[in-house]
């Protein structure tokens, strides 16, 4: 077993066997996301390195600790990449921490969020085995799909050692149309759209602006320019304003000291009038800026069928949507069964557990 | 994760039971009599008969009883008299399964969705429908024509299949390469967990609070929860399909040529793959214009923007012309592009034309290993004396070898299930998988134990307790007991270690 390795497993035996809480943790670039928890920390970038990567197989296999950028500068040196976007928050996120929290960028109508990339994952048990689930193949039904649960568990039932995830073409051309419209407008148009085959890979919605983002063939895009109408940005303008989306380095997100996320069907009336707000997905994602009590906010996204969750301030420990009793106790008996101890995290991801 | 006391639980309903006693019977049948009409529970040996199997019928049970609920409360209403009576529940759907998931157990009630046939809601603008498990997979996409809309994954038997079972084993299809498996195609799931609770998982938005307990539910073979509603996702019906069928001297060749296109940056919206002996068994039932003195054909199809379909079959054309194509025919019409597919959809019936039984695997291997695969397997021919036709969604990797034999000659099947076996154990060698979309079911209980260490299977236990605590739900199936793979133990292979490397294994 490698060095680096042999060294998380006996840090978690020992956290086991102690009963001791770990707070699991890759290059913290997502501190901030998900409730605070107590627990000595256990650096997960010692492990790290591309294990596997095979073009033609659109699979790519990496240890925990390997940082994203690496893994996406490998990636495009063979044409390809990871279609969900995923946020690295202006830092360099460790892969592992990608996967465990699962979070996706602007793409992720078109292509599908982390977990719908994520093919197998090797996870460090609370007892101190490698468990292996899934695997490095596209179609895999073989035993329940664990390598997805784990993807957005925030480490609570165990630590990813290693992730094999499905990787893309790159798209051949890409183009960002910008349109002025109400919240309203874009809404129905995002939403209009969706329904017609156009290679749409992105859109977005803020302060009377909208943007849509085309990727494919450059004929494809060719004839949707011409359909959508609009004002195509440079390439440049294009990829910093995807990019600070991504990231949340956009202006929007510097000043809410309370912020949002809400989760909801695209075809949602608008939520949050007066709000300053951002959308992405079509709809079916609204970040609000709002200082609206909690119970109001949830009520409103509830009411349509999504959820809220408080990205950034609010209390500590109520930051998630309640979840209801009986998808809860499932959360609990998953919880005692792969960390009897409590050891994993506990309280990052459900403040219950 | 150690826990055995669990899988000793487990194993109570999970290994062989009698038959329960008439009394038994009588009192579970008066139970579930007193919540549904008499019309909803059958009991009579005739009345349960169509019920013994599934799509896989070399594995057969009658069950104790068969109910057929209307609605989500006289199911959940069921599970709660299930539970609180001991009784184990198998649900199904259209019985098409290929892994015999669906095969009824000897104490328990088969919960069949036949009557949860109806499409809810279709919403054309969130372009998604609601419908319920019993609805067939075709239906979805016949019914989102009208506004431009299908819903992707469609597996070979869509016409009959329904969405309940193709959640329960994350069914694919022809066009999963582009446009994702089940997993990728459902939003939401509600269902009855075995306490008789209505849950919710996923919905209408993207994501949900909490754990993934949508993507661990699809594909868990009813040991979870009883589906009751699907939120479905549609896609826009692409402007243009084209099917591109290229013939080639040598199945090693054709291998290439899949993984060629795929380095190419080429997405196919479906890349399949038949052999020779697929071929002359499908041609003269389907007539679809395949090349009969092709060793392998490859089916690629394209679908976008007429612009960009036409760049991308040029290109595909230029990739398999350099990987040593011997002829290319590109459908020219909608009506050739179906002809083209309708061969591959039909080559299981086609097998049925040909031999008396087939026996039809499903393991995934990464794609540059097909060309090893396929030469193996023709060994395998040798070796087990029976003859195997292969048919491959050859762009995820994903094998249907079709095996061949006589069920009424003595020692057939037997040998079947080893050359089966075979195939499979080689899969997991090879770093594929012993499933790619059929599921485990009773089929491939041991080839589990090749493919998992107990530890991981002890952690799928902890996932159906977690679900279903008193282990009722389809018990039996998916996932191998401790005491069933020490049985199955004579051979151990662990990702791809046999224990003797060194002996020729063909």
């Amino acid at each position: 077993m490698d060095d680096a390795l042999q060294q998380l497993r006996q840090r978690v035996l020992a956290a086991h066997s102690a009963g001791t809480p770990l707070r699991l943790r890759g290059a913290g670039t997502k501190d901030f996301y998900g409730e605070r928890c107590e627990g000595t920390q256990l650096d997960m970038r010692g492990y790290s390195g591309v294990v596997d990567y095979e073009p033609s197989e659109l699979v790519l296999t990496a240890r925990c600790g390997t940082s994203l950028a690496e893994i996406e500068s490998l990636l495009a040196r063979h044409g390809q990449f990871l279609a969900f976007e995923p946020p690295a928050f202006g830092g360099d996120p460790t892969i592992g921490g990608v996967i465990a929290a699962g979070l996706s960028g602007p793409r992720r109508v078109q292509a599908g969020a982390a977990r719908d990339f994520v093919l197998g994952t090797v996870l460090l048990c609370a007892h101190g085995e490698l468990l292996h689930f899934g695997g490095k193949v596209i179609k895999n039904v073989a035993g329940f799909d664990l390598s997805r649960l784990l993807c957005g568990s925030l480490g609570i039932l165990g630590a990813i050692t290693e992730v094999s995830l499905k990787v893309l073409p790159l798209p051949r051309l890409e183009q960002t149309l910008r349109f002025e419209l109400a919240e309203s407008e874009a809404l129905a148009l995002f939403n209009r759209w969706a329904g017609q085959p156009l290679p749409i890979s992105a859109t977005a919605w803020h302060a009377g602006e909208a943007w849509v983002r085309l990727s494919g063939a450059p004929s494809a895009l060719s004839t949707a320019c011409r359909r959508l109408g609009g004002e195509l940005l440079t390439a440049d303008a294009a990829a910093t304003l995807w990019r600070s989306l991504r990231d949340q380095t956009h202006a929007f997100f510097a000043h809410a000291s309370s912020l949002w996320r809400l989760s909801v069907p695209s075809t949602a009336a608008p939520l949050a009038a007066g709000d300053a707000q951002l959308i992405e997905w079509g709809g079916a994602l609204r970040w609000c800026a709002s200082a609206l009590p909690a119970a109001e906010l949830r009520a409103r996204a509830q009411a349509v069928g999504g959820s809220a969750l408080h990205w950034r301030g609010g209390s500590a420990g109520a930051r998630l949507h309640p979840l209801t009793p009986a998808v809860l106790d499932i959360h609990r008996r998953l919880k005692a069964h792969f960390d009897p101890r409590g050891i994993f995290n506990p309280g990052r991801l459900i403040a219950q557990l | 994760m150690r826990a055995p006391e669990f899988d000793a639980d487990e194993s109570r309903w999970s290994g062989a039971t009698a038959a329960p006693t008439a009394e038994r019977t009588l009192a579970v049948a008066q139970a579930l009599r007193a919540l549904l009409p008499a019309d909803c529970v059958l009991s009579r040996a005739e009345e349960l008969h169509p019920y013994e199997c599934d799509g896989l019928a070399v594995f057969r049970q009658q069950p104790m009883l068969v109910v057929l609920p209307r609605t989500e409360a006289e199911v959940c209403d069921v599970l709660r008299a299930c539970r609180r009576l001991d009784v184990p529940v198998v649900a199904r759907g259209a019985g098409t399964g290929l892994s015999g998931g669906a095969m009824p157990h000897a104490a328990g009630v088969v919960l069949s969705l036949a009557r949860f046939n109806r499409i809810l809601e279709l919403d054309p603008l969130a372009r998604i429908a609601r419908v319920q498990p019993g609805v067939r997979n075709l239906a979805v996409s016949e019914a989102a024509a009208a506004h431009g809309l299908f819903y992707a994954p469609d597996p070979s038997s869509q016409i009959a299949c329904t969405i309940g079972g193709n959640v329960a084993e994350n069914s694919g299809g022809v066009h999963c390469l582009k446009y994702g498996l089940t997993l990728h195609n459902v939003l939401g799931l509600r269902g009855c967990t075995i306490d008789g609770e209505p849950i919710d998982l996923g919905g209408r938005a993207l994501d949900s609070p909490g754990l993934d307990l949508l993507a661990l539910s699809i594909g868990s073979e009813g040991l979870l929860l009883i589906v009751t509603e699907v939120i479905l996702k549609l896609l826009p019906k692409p402007d243009l399909a084209r099917v591109v069928m290229a013939s080639f001297d040598d199945v090693g060749n054709a291998g290439e040529a899949v993984a060629a296109i795929i380095a190419a940056g080429i997405i196919p919206s479906g890349l399949e793959m038949m052999d020779r002996k697929a071929t002359a068994a499908v041609e003269p039932f389907v007539r679809a214009g395949y090349d009969l003195g092709a060793e392998a054909i490859l089916l690629a199809e394209s679908d976008g923007t007429p612009d960009e379909v036409a760049e991308e079959i040029a290109a595909l054309e230029r990739v398999l012309q350099a990987r040593g194509a011997t002829a290319i025919a590109v459908s020219g019409s909608e009506a050739e592009r179906l002809r083209f597919w309708s061969g591959r959809k039909n080559a299981f019936p086609a097998a049925g034309r040909i031999s008396p039984d087939y026996y039809c695997m499903d393991g995934t291997i990464p794609r540059n290993r097909l060309g090893h695969m396929l030469k193996a397997i023709e060994q395998m021919e040798q070796q087990y004396g029976l003859k195997c036709m292969n048919v491959f969604h050859a762009g995820d990797g994903n094998l249907h070898p079709l095996i061949l034999f006589d069920a009424n000659r003595a020692g057939e099947w037997q040998r079947a299930d080893r050359f089966g076996a075979d195939i499979l154990e080689l899969c997991v060698q090879l770093g594929g998988t012993i499933t790619g979309e059929h599921g485990v079911g009773v089929e491939k209980l041991n080839s589990m134990c090749v493919q998992f260490s107990p530890a991981e299977r002890a952690a799928f236990f902890g996932v159906k307790r977690a679900f279903d605590p008193p282990g009722l739900l389809n018990p039996g199936k998916a996932i191998p007991t401790l005491a069933r793979c020490a049985e199955y133990g004579r051979m151990h292979v662990r990702h791809g270690q046999l224990p003797h490397p060194e002996l020729p294994r063909f």
